[in-house]
Parts: C-alpha cells; sequence; structure tokens
C-alpha cells in the first residue's frame, strides 16, 4: 500500500487520538501547575429572626452576566504537587520521633500508592493461577460440557464492574448470606465493612473473580494448540502429568502468559470501579479513585482540578515506571 | 496413541477437576444468582440470615402473594420455549435473512435480539402471571388441587415497577442506549480503517502508530478525565451525552485498532490485490471485497466497545449530571440518599435490570466474545 493511500486511511483515527488523548494530556499537564478558583466576594447581608436584625458578612462566589461563577486561573509552580506529596509531613514521619511507614500511610496520596501498587502486584499471580487451573480443567472436562462452562465463566468477567462488586457487598454486607454463615460457623460476631483488611481481601478477591475468566479464555486457546507430538513424546519418555505442564505446556503458552500480564498490569493499575461498588473508600483508596475524588464537586461546589491533574500525572508516572521492562521486550520482539 | 488417551485422567483426577470446574462455577454465578433472587422479595426475605428464607421468601408470599407451582411450571415452559429459539438461532435468523435479501445481517440480528427481550420482559412479567392467575381462578376452589395453584415462593416485581416507573429509569436506560450505540458507532468507524491501513502496509509509520496506541492503552482514565472537564465545563460541553461518547471513543481508540487489526491480519492480502489488480482502487477494494468477510470481526470489536461504554461509570459520573446520567452511575444515588431497606432492594432490582442485558448479550455472543478475546492474544 502506498504511504499516501495509508495515510488516507489512518488520519481519521490519528487525528482523533492527538486531538482526544494527546490535547487532553496536555492540558492535565498544565493545569497541575495551575489552580483555578472561584473569585470570592464579601456581601453584606441582613438577617432577620424573630429576635431582630443583625448584619452578617459573607462571601460568596462573583457571578458573571451569564450567571456562571467567575474563575481566576494561576500558576502555582510546584504547589499541587506538594499539597498531594507533603514533603513536609513525610520528613517529620520519618525524623527520630517521627511515626515512620504508619504515618505515611496516613497521608492519603501515599496510602493510595501503597493500595495501588500492592493490588496491582497481588493479583498479578493470583489470577494467573487461577486462570490457568481453570484452563487445564476446563481443557480436560468432555466437550459436550464446555460450553455452558464457559458461558457461566464469562460473566464475571463481562459484567459491568461496579455492579458485579455491589452483586458480592449484598452477600456481605449487614447480615448478609455469607456473613450469617460465618457467623453461624465461628459463632462470632463479625462486621466485613468495618475491617480494613477484611475490605482489602474482598477488593482483591473481586478483582480475581472479574478477571480470572479473562485469563482463562486466552490460555485455554492457547492449550488448543498445543503440539500433541512433543507430548506424546514426553509420555513415552515416562515424563509425569507435572513434568509435562512444567517442561512443555507452560513453556508453549508463555507468551500467552506474558501477553495477558501486560494487559493485568494495565488494567490493575486503574483500580477504581471496586471501590465504588464496595464503597471501600474509607478503607482503601486507589490513586483514580483519588483523582476522582478531587474532580468530584464538593459541598461548595467547587473542583479541585489542579490537584486531580497534579494526582492524575503521579498515576501515569507510576504506570510508566512499571511498564517499562514489558514494553521494552515488546519493542524488541516488534523490531 | 490419539489425543484422548492422551488426556486420559486418572479417576481421581478426573473427580479433582469437576470438583475444581463446579466450585468455580459456584463462585461465578452464585453473587448473580443471589441478586435476581433477592430483588423480588420484600426487604424483610431480601436482607434475611436465612438463605431459606430469602430463597422461598415466607413475609413476602404472606404480604404480597407470589408464585405458585403451576407458575414455576408455565415460566419453565417459556423459558423451554426461549431456550429452544436461542438454540434454534441459526435457522431462525437465516429465514429473516433471506427473506428481507436488502436489510444488512447484522441489522436483522439486532432486530431480532431487541425484539426477543421485549418478548421475554412481556412474557415473565405479564403473560406468566396472568396464565397463572387464570389456572388459580379455575382450579382455586378445589380440594387438593388448589395446592397447585397456591403460591409457595414468595415473589413480587414491585421493586421492578418502583425503578422503572416511579424513579424513572428509563431515562437513564435511554441515556446509556444513546452513549453506547453512538460510542460503538463512531469508534468502529474510525478504527476500522486505521486498522485496515496499518494490516495492509509496510510503512514505518504503522508500527509507531501501534505503539503509540498501545502506550495509549495503558494511560488511566483519570488522567484523560481530567484533561477534559475544565473545557467542557467552559465550552457548555458538560452534562452533554455527546461528551461522553467522545471521551469513551477516544478512550476505546487504541483497543479497538489493535483487536480489529488482528482480525485483518487475518484476511490474506491476496484478496485485496486480485481486486486491485481487477480495477478497483482502494477504497473500493476496502469495502467492496473486505468488509464482507470482516464483519465478524467487526462485530465482535463491537461487543468490546458496547461493553466498554455500557460498563463505564467514572466518565459519565464525571461529565454527566443529574437525568443526562447512564444508568451504571446512577444506580450509586440509591447509596448517596438516606437508605431506608426498600430503597436497598430497589437498588438490587436496578442493578439486576443493568445486568439482563449484558447475560442476553453472553448468550447469544459468546463465541464471538471468545473469539475476540484470543484474537489478540495468539495473533499478537
Amino acid at each position: 500500500m502506498k504511504t499516501k493511500t495509508f495515510l488516507i486511511f489512518v488520519i481519521p483515527s490519528l487525528v482523533m487520538m492527538l486531538v482526544f488523548i494527546a490535547v487532553p494530556l496536555g492540558i492535565s499537564i498544565v493545569q497541575s501547575f495551575q489552580n483555578t478558583q472561584n473569585v470570592l466576594i464579601k456581601k453584606e447581608q441582613k438577617k432577620c429572626d424573630p429576635f431582630g436584625c443583625q448584619k452578617v458578612i459573607s462571601t460568596i462566589p462573583l457571578l458573571d452576566e451569564m450567571g456562571k461563577p467567575v474563575t481566576k486561573t494561576k500558576w502555582v509552580g510546584w504547589e499541587n504537587y506538594k499539597t498531594l506529596l507533603e514533603p513536609d509531613r513525610v520528613s517529620q514521619a520519618f525524623s527520630e520521633e517521627g511515626g515512620g511507614f504508619s504515618e505515611l500511610l496516613g497521608i492519603d496520596f501515599y496510602k493510595a500508592f501503597r493500595f495501588t501498587i500492592t493490588f496491582t502486584l497481588l493479583t498479578l499471580p493470583m489470577v494467573i493461577i487461577v486462570g490457568l487451573i481453570l484452563a487445564l480443567a476446563v481443557n480436560s472436562i468432555h466437550r459436550r460440557y464446555r460450553g455452558p462452562v464457559i458461558f457461566i465463566t464469562l460473566l464475571p468477567f463481562v459484567i459491568t464492574p461496579v455492579i458485579g462488586a455491589l452483586s458480592i457487598k449484598w452477600l456481605f454486607i449487614g447480615d448478609g448470606i455469607l456473613t450469617a454463615t460465618i457467623e453461624a460457623m465461628t459463632n462470632s460476631d463479625i462486621a466485613v465493612f468495618s475491617n480494613p483488611l477484611a475490605v482489602e481481601a474482598l477488593v482483591l478477591f473481586f478483582r480475581v473473580w472479574h478477571t480470572a475468566p479473562f485469563v482463562f479464555v486466552i490460555l485455554y486457546a492457547g492449550l488448543q494448540t498445543l503440539n500433541f507430538d512433543s507430548l506424546e513424546a514426553a509420555i513415552i519418555d515416562g515424563a509425569s502429568r507435572w513434568e509435562r505442564l512444567r517442561y512443555i505446556i507452560v513453556p508453549h503458552i508463555m507468551p500467552l502468559i506474558v501477553f495477558v500480564s501486560l494487559i493485568h498490569l494495565m488494567d490493575a493499575y486503574r483500580v477504581f470501579d471496586e471501590i465504588i461498588g464496595f464503597g471501600a473508600e474509607a478503607h482503601v483508596m486507589s490513586l483514580q479513585w483519588l483523582t476522582f475524588d478531587f474532580l468530584m464537586p464538593d459541598d461548595t461546589g467547587n473542583r479541585s482540578i489542579g490537584r486531580a491533574s497534579a494526582s492524575a500525572m503521579l498515576t501515569m508516572v507510576g504506570i510508566i515506571i512499571l511498564l517499562i521492562p514489558v514494553l521494552r521486550r515488546t519493542w524488541k520482539e516488534q523490531r | 496413541m490419539d489425543n484422548n488417551q492422551l488426556y486420559k485422567l486418572s479417576p481421581q483426577l478426573h473427580v479433582l477437576t469437576w470438583i475444581v470446574v463446579i466450585t468455580w462455577m459456584v463462585i461465578a454465578a452464585f453473587p448473580l444468582f443471589w441478586m435476581a433472587t433477592m430483588s423480588f422479595k420484600l426487604p424483610l426475605d431480601a436482607f434475611d440470615a436465612n438463605a431459606l428464607t430469602v430463597i422461598f421468601g415466607p413475609n413476602t408470599k404472606s404480604m404480597i402473594g407470589g408464585i405458585s407451582i403451576v407458575g414455576v411450571l408455565v415460566a419453565l415452559g417459556f423459558g423451554y420455549l426461549f431456550l429452544k429459539a436461542h438454540l434454534q438461532r441459526e435457522s431462525i435468523i437465516n429465514y429473516f435473512v433471506t427473506s428481507f435479501g436488502s436489510v444488512p445481517k447484522f441489522l436483522v440480528i439486532l432486530i431480532l435480539y431487541i425484539v426477543l427481550m421485549i418478548a421475554a420482559l412481556i412474557t415473565f412479567f405479564m403473560v406468566v402471571p396472568g396464565i397463572s392467575s387464570l389456572f388459580n381462578m379455575i382450579l382455586g376452589g378445589i380440594p387438593l388441587l388448589n395446592l397447585l395453584v397456591e403460591p409457595f415462593i414468595g415473589m413480587t416485581t414491585q421493586h421492578y415497577e418502583a425503578v422503572w416507573i416511579e424513579n424513572e429509569f428509563y431515562k437513564q436506560f435511554i441515556n446509556t442506549i444513546v452513549v453506547t450505540t453512538g460510542v460503538v458507532s463512531i469508534s468502529l468507524t474510525v478504527a476500522t480503517l486505521a486498522a485496515y491501513g496499518i494490516a495492509r502496509t509496510r510503512s514505518n509509520l504503522a508500527f509507531w502508530l501501534l505503539i503509540m496506541a498501545l502506550c495509549f492503552r495503558a494511560l488511566p482514565y483519570s488522567t484523560l478525565v481530567t484533561g477534559y472537564l475544565a473545557p467542557f465545563i467552559e465550552y457548555g460541553l458538560y452534562g452533554k451525552r455527546f461528551g461522553v461518547v467522545i471521551v469513551l471513543v477516544a478512550i476505546n481508540q487504541p483497543f479497538t485498532i489493535w483487536m480489529l487489526r488482528s482480525f485483518f491480519m487475518n484476511i490474506p492480502p491476496e484478496l485485496d490485490e486480485a481486486a486491485l489488480v481487477d480495477g478497483c482502487n482502494r477504497l473500493q477494494a476496502f469495502w467492496k471485497v473486505i468488509m464482507p468477510v470482516m464483519w465478524p470481526g467487526v462485530i465482535t470489536t463491537g461487543l468490546f466497545s458496547f461493553l466498554l461504554a455500557y460498563n463505564d461509570y467514572m466518565v459519565a459520573m464525571l461529565l454527566l449530571d443529574g437525568d443526562a446520567r447512564t444508568m451504571v452511575p446512577a444506580i450509586t444515588q440509591y447509596f448517596n440518599r438516606e437508605t431506608t431497606l426498600t430503597d436497598q432492594v430497589e437498588a438490587i432490582a436496578a442493578a439486576a435490570s443493568i445486568t439482563a442485558p449484558i447475560f442476553v448479550m453472553v448468550m447469544f455472543f459468546q463465541k464471538q466474545l471468545v473469539s475476540g478475546l484470543t484474537q489478540g492474544a495468539v495473533k499478537g
């Protein structure tokens, strides 16, 4: 295909990615060094109650002719990043009389960072192991049963994540059916959603429940392309089932495992929906949730866009660092 | 040695395999099954600690009524009919495709799908209760036989009615339809062109485009939304469904390009070359020769675009408000206000309503979903 024809085909998408991905990215970077606030004015108001009138001075946002609040944007340098990272409190935490890591984790950003990273790295081996076990199991049951099994298996993957998390939450909340069962078995009184560790475990569980089907489908497809000759040779050579798995099957599907890991790293790092679904923000928060929270209007209707941008930038830096090793690998393979 | 022998399991391993499969199926399906069960009960039953109370709903039965053995049989009968239709779907689809010759196949499938959904809703919410009350009138007075028509599982659809009629959930449903249709059609059109170009060129630019797309694929959505929010508020796109469509298309674009590219790679380039020799230009070759064999790939990619748009929470929550919200963000409104137990069950009913279309979709498109997932991975 000539380059010119190629360009004709690609240009709509290219323009779209530049305008709708690269530009907002640029805007985010700029915003992270800015602070936008409503211009506030002091207004004297007369407030009257049965005991007489008094003058009250209140600050209200200045409105323009259209009734929209007037905003003022100013450059603040690294101010937004500082309010997020709180270098003073960090050095305080690690000074002589500081509380160390536990004090560090009291700061929202570090709390979110700690959770996002542990979440990503802990769920990765879990989804791969569960997915692999499922793929091996389904691969060895009779062909007739595979269709319905795959149907049920796909459900947790395609279902809306927020709803999926809610459906699991409803099993545990209050006297939910599973809480009640556990209580009856252990004869104790438990409240799952007031226990930070339990909430975190549930969030992890949800991700495995949600992603294992995806890993399963891909590894299962990989198992279909397995070369029977080498398996047969291995059996003749007296390789045990475990040895066949270890030396033939796993190496064969290794590229798929790498692929799945790459996708999972990207997706798990974006952990957000389950925090909304479980309502877990009091105990665990993720980096995306932090940005989201800054962007939601607060009680006075203000959105801290500057701080959200700074947090979004830091989130992005995190995923870049996490993916560099994997991307370099793909790079070498594709070239 | 044949394949069967190769995979022959020892009896212990055979049992273990089935234990693994069945355990997983229970874990996978139970939360959804339970959600569906709870949505039909009064709060008193739905949140009971005893599983049997939740399933049989004695309080619901005594206060509202429920479904009788005859009712269950009627419902099962209709369920069987629907299943039968589902298994025969190929021939049904072919019948309609041939009788409306000029209409594209995917449109026929889409229309059939919508008709079936409406038919299922009418059947299970109106026809089945109607028939069972008819039986009730006939058999109610006869001793012994009336046991058949006495309700034995407590059941109520009042929460669904509350959600869809009183709380006007259909508005959110329409928003979701508008957003998903927009996202699917725009992102497929743009990405199909690009993916075809990338799959058929040796230019270095294609490689860079793919790498760029991969990097964009890794971007956290919050980074993008943060960039959009201020300009959207400034230029009046905030609260418009079209704005959400743009953002979701942008988020979706890298993924769609990768997936469609691997589908195009499967179509032998000789096909286009033949068309070019026969005097087509590139666009004609693309449209008249490649697209007809590409529909399965487009449908599969469209399914994933649909899922992304349908399942999105963050973008719609941040860029829409009030009545413009789509279904998923709207459901959180049940938790933010002072919640009574009835509100909770209504939330469950809303959640079940959101899940039902996806459930049906997996039923119909299981093969396409699986092929889409494996496509990108196996072909790279």
